[in-house]
C-alpha cells in the first residue's frame, strides 16, 4: 500500500511539474536566445491569470485560456521592441535590473487596476473533482493540464526542430555571429521566441488561477521555482527542461510524503546537488557566448 | 555602454544627502504639535492581502480621527508601513520608537511579527496594541506589560468552531487530519486543537505542518486522502486557507472541511462554490448593531467595499488609543497601561462591549462561528457568510471562552 501511495504522489508531481515547466520553457528559450535574465517573467504569468479571471466572467472558461496568452504574447512585442531589444548587447546586469524593475511596475501595475486584495476564481463545474482509477486518484482539473501542457510541449518541440524558424532559433542560440553572416536578422525570431515564452508563462497563469490564489504578487512567488528548475536542466536544452521540470515536482511530491515540512526545501537541495555533480545543470549545452 | 563614474556618484551622494540635512528640521518643526502613532502591518507575503484591509480601516480611523479636531488639539501622525517579516517589524518598530517620535506602536496580523515587535515595545517602555496575531503564547507564556491584544486568541477560535462541530455531531468519536502553518501561530492553534480533540473524544490521525511559502498542496491533499479521515481541519493563516480551499474543492474529497482560523479577506478570494464547512470569525460586517452598521456604511461609501475583520479591528483600535489618551491627557505608556487595566469597557460594534483584562491585556469580546451561504441567497459577492449564535451565549460571561488563569501562563512583570 504504502508503494501505491508513493506511486500517486510520483504522478502528480509530474503533472505539477508539467505546471512549472510552461513558465521554465520560456525562461530557459529567452535566456538561451537573447542573453536575458527576465526577471520580469513572473509578471507575464500573473498578467496571465489577471486577464483570463477577467474574460471568465464575460466569455466563459475556454476563450479565457486561448484569448488570455494571446493577449499576454502581444504585450510581449511591445516588451520585445522596446525594451528588450536595447539590451541583447548590454552588460548582463543591466537587463537583470530593467526587467527586474519591470517586474515591480507591473505587479504595482496590477494593484493599481485590479486592487491589493486577491480577486476570485473558480474551477468550471466540468472539471471538478478527481477520477479513480483503481485506487489511484487524479484531480480532473490537473488532468486537464497536463494534456495541455504535453500538447503545447509537443508543438514547441516540433517547432524548434522540425520548421526552418527552429532551425534559425537553434542555431542562433549557438553562433548568432554565423547567422548574421549568413544574412539571417535575430530580430524578428527573438519577438517570436519572447511572444512564445510570455505566452506560454501567461497560460500557466491562466490555467493555475482557479486554484491558486489570484494577487499581485503572485508572479514573484512562481518565478524562484521556474530559475531553479531552468538552472537544473540546463542553458540550452529543451530536454533539459523538461526532466528538470518534472524531477522538481517529483521529487517535492516524495519529500512531502515522507518530511512534509521539507518539501519547499527539497528543490532547493536537489539544485545544489545537481550543481555539484554538473555545473551547467543536467543536459547544459556549452554555449560560447555565456562562457 | 555608459557606466557612472565614481564621483558622479558620489556627487549624487552627496546632493542626497545635503537635501536630506535642510529638509529635515522643517519637517520637524512641523510636526512638533502632532501625536505620532507607528503601524505596522504585512502587505507583503502570505498575510499581505488582509494587510491591505487593515491599513485602510486605519487610515480611515485616523482621518476621521482628525477632521473632529484630533486629539486634546493634535492632529494624530500615522506612520503606517509593510512589516515584511520578524525582523524588518522588530526593526522598523525600533526604529519608529527611536528616530521617528512614535509615543505608541499597534498593528500586525502575523503573529511571529507580532513577538518581535512586542519585545521591542517592552524594551522601549512603549505600549503595542497587537491587532491581528492570534498565537495562544503572546497573551500566555511571552505576555509582557506594554503589550496589548485586540484579536481573538486561538483557543477562542477553537472554542468556537468546535462548539458549533459539537453541536453537528461532527466532533465525538470522529478521526480528525489537521494541516498547520509551520510557524508560532500554527504550532500554538495546533496545541489548542489537541486539547479540544482530546478533552471531546475525537482522535487527531494525522497532522501535515506546511511551510508557509507552499501554494501548490496537492501532495499534502493525497496524504489526506490516504488517511480516510472523518473530518480535515485548516489550521492554517493567509493567503494559503485560500489555496488550500480552491484546491480542496478542486480534488472534491467527501471528508468535510473545517477550520479554526479564517480571516473574511481570505473567503472572499475563494471563489464561487469553493467554501463549504464551519469556520470562526471575530466580526463580520453584517453584525446587526447600530454603531457597525454606520461603520459598514462609511466604510463602504469611501472605498466601495465592505470593511474585512482586519479593516474593522484597526478601525476600532485607533479609536480605543485615541479614547484613552483624551481621558488621561497623557501619551505616557503608564498612564495608559493603568487606564486599560481598569478594564474599560468599550463598544466595539458588537452586542455586547469589550474590555481588556488586566492580568493578560486581551481584548475580550464575543466571537462566532459562521456556515457558507448558498450561492443563490447571497446578496453581493461581500455576503459569503452565515453567522452562527455568538460565542459565548447570551447570559454567560464573556470570559468562560478565554483561558482561565490557570490555564494561561502570562506573568507580567511590574
Amino acid at each position: 500500500m504504502q508503494f501505491g501511495f508513493l506511486l500517486e504522489q510520483v504522478v502528480n508531481g509530474l503533472v505539477l511539474g508539467g505546471y512549472y515547466l510552461l513558465i521554465a520553457l520560456g525562461l530557459s528559450l529567452i535566456f538561451s536566445v537573447g542573453g536575458i535574465v527576465n526577471l520580469a517573467h513572473g509578471a507575464f504569468y500573473a498578467l496571465g491569470a489577471y486577464i483570463s479571471v477577467e474574460i471568465t466572467k464575460y466569455l466563459g472558461f475556454g476563450s479565457a485560456i486561448v484569448l488570455s496568452p494571446v493577449a499576454v504574447a502581444l504585450l510581449g512585442i511591445l516588451f520585445e521592441r522596446f525594451i528588450l531589444r536595447r539590451f541583447y548587447d548590454a552588460d548582463p546586469i543591466l537587463s537583470l535590473l530593467v526587467t527586474f524593475g519591470l517586474a515591480m511596475v507591473t505587479e504595482q501595475a496590477i494593484r493599481i487596476i485590479w486592487g491589493a486584495p486577491p480577486i476570485s476564481a473558480a474551477i468550471p463545474q466540468a472539471f471538478r473533482g478527481s477520477v479513480f482509477l483503481g485506487d489511484f486518484l487524479f484531480s480532473r482539473y490537473r488532468l486537464l493540464i497536463l494534456a495541455v501542457v504535453a500538447a503545447v510541449l509537443l508543438g514547441v518541440w516540433l517547432l524548434l526542430h522540425k520548421t526552418s524558424f527552429g532551425r534559425v532559433v537553434r542555431a542562433g542560440i549557438q553562433r548568432p555571429d554565423m547567422v548574421a553572416a549568413l544574412g539571417i536578422r535575430l530580430q524578428p525570431y527573438m519577438t517570436a521566441i519572447v511572444m512564445l515564452g510570455v505566452g506560454m508563462a501567461a497560460l500557466g497563469g491562466a490555467f493555475f488561477a482557479p486554484i491558486t490564489i489570484v494577487h499581485p504578487a503572485m508572479g514573484a512567488e512562481i518565478i524562484t521555482v521556474a530559475f531553479v528548475v531552468v538552472v537544473i536542466g540546463g542553458l540550452g536544452s529543451f530536454w533539459g527542461v523538461v526532466i528538470s521540470a518534472l524531477l522538481v515536482g517529483v521529487v517535492r511530491g516524495i519529500t512531502i510524503h515522507f518530511a512534509p515540512a521539507a518539501g519547499e526545501a527539497s528543490i532547493y537541495v536537489l539544485m545544489f546537488l545537481v550543481l555539484m555533480v554538473r555545473p551547467r545543470g543536467l543536459l547544459g549545452e556549452r554555449i560560447e557566448k555565456f562562457e | 555602454m555608459t557606466r557612472f563614474s565614481r564621483r558622479t556618484l558620489l556627487q549624487a551622494g552627496a546632493a542626497f544627502a545635503g537635501v536630506s540635512a535642510i529638509g529635515s528640521p522643517a519637517i520637524l518643526r512641523a510636526q512638533a504639535a502632532r501625536i505620532k502613532i507607528g503601524h505596522l502591518v504585512p502587505l507583503t507575503g502570505f498575510l499581505g492581502a488582509i494587510g491591505s484591509y487593515a491599513q485602510l480601516g486605519v487610515k480611515m480611523a485616523a482621518e476621521e480621527i482628525n477632521a473632529s479636531g484630533g486629539i486634546m488639539g493634535k492632529q494624530i501622525d500615522l506612520m503606517s508601513e509593510d512589516s515584511v517579516n520578524p525582523a524588518t517589524a522588530s526593526t522598523k518598530a525600533q526604529r519608529m520608537i527611536e528616530q521617528d517620535g512614535a509615543v505608541l506602536l499597534f498593528g500586525e496580523i502575523s503573529s511571529a511579527s507580532s513577538l518581535t515587535i512586542m519585545q521591542v515595545a517592552e524594551r522601549n517602555k512603549k505600549v503595542f496594541f497587537s491587532t491581528g496575531a492570534r498565537s495562544d503564547a503572546l497573551r500566555g507564556k511571552d505576555c509582557n506589560r506594554y503589550s496589548f491584544h485586540c484579536d481573538i486568541p486561538n483557543t477562542v477560535m477553537v472554542n468556537a468552531v468546535g462548539t458549533a462541530l459539537n453541536q453537528k455531531g461532527m466532533v465525538k468519536g470522529k478521526k480528525f487530519v489537521t494541516l498547520t502553518a509551520d510557524y508560532i501561530f500554527g504550532h500554538d492553534l495546533l496545541k489548542a486543537a489537541k486539547a479540544f480533540f482530546s478533552a471531546n473524544d475525537a482522535t487527531l490521525i494525522g497532522d501535515e505542518l506546511i511551510a508557509t511559502d507552499v501554494t501548490d498542496f496537492s501532495p499534502y491533499l493525497l496524504k489526506v486522502r490516504q488517511a480516510k479521515p472523518d473530518v480535515v481541519c485548516c489550521n492554517l493563516a493567509g493567503n494559503q486557507v485560500t489555496n488550500l480551499v480552491k484546491q480542496y474543492a478542486e480534488f472534491g474529497f467527501p471528508y468535510p472541511l473545517v477550520g479554526f482560523n479564517l480571516n473574511t479577506g481570505d473567503a472572499w478570494a475563494m471563489g464561487e462554490g469553493n467554501l463549504s464547512g464551519t469556520w470562526p470569525t471575530v466580526w463580520y460586517h453584517t453584525l446587526d448593531n447600530s454603531a457597525s452598521k454606520a461603520f459598514v456604511e462609511a466604510f463602504s461609501k469611501k472605498y466601495g467595499k465592505p470593511p474585512e475583520n482586519h479593516a474593522w479591528i484597526e478601525y476600532i483600535t485607533l479609536k480605543m488609543i485615541a479614547q484613552a489618551i483624551t481621558e488621561t491627557k497623557s501619551t505616557e505608556s503608564d498612564a495608559l497601561i493603568a487606564y486599560f487595566e481598569k478594564q474599560t469597557q468599550f463598544d466595539i460594534m458588537k452586542s455586547r462591549k469589550g474590555y481588556f483584562r488586566s492580568w493578560d491585556h486581551q481584548l475580550v469580546q464575543e466571537a462566532y462561528p459562521f456556515t457558507v451561504k448558498p450561492k443563490g441567497e447571497m446578496k453581493d459577492k461581500w455576503d459569503m457568510l452565515v453567522l452562527g449564535d455568538a460565542v459565548p451565549a447570551a447570559g454567560a460571561e464573556l470570559e468562560t471562552i478565554y483561558p482561565t488563569k490557570t490555564q494561561n501562563p502570562c506573568n507580567m512583570k511590574a
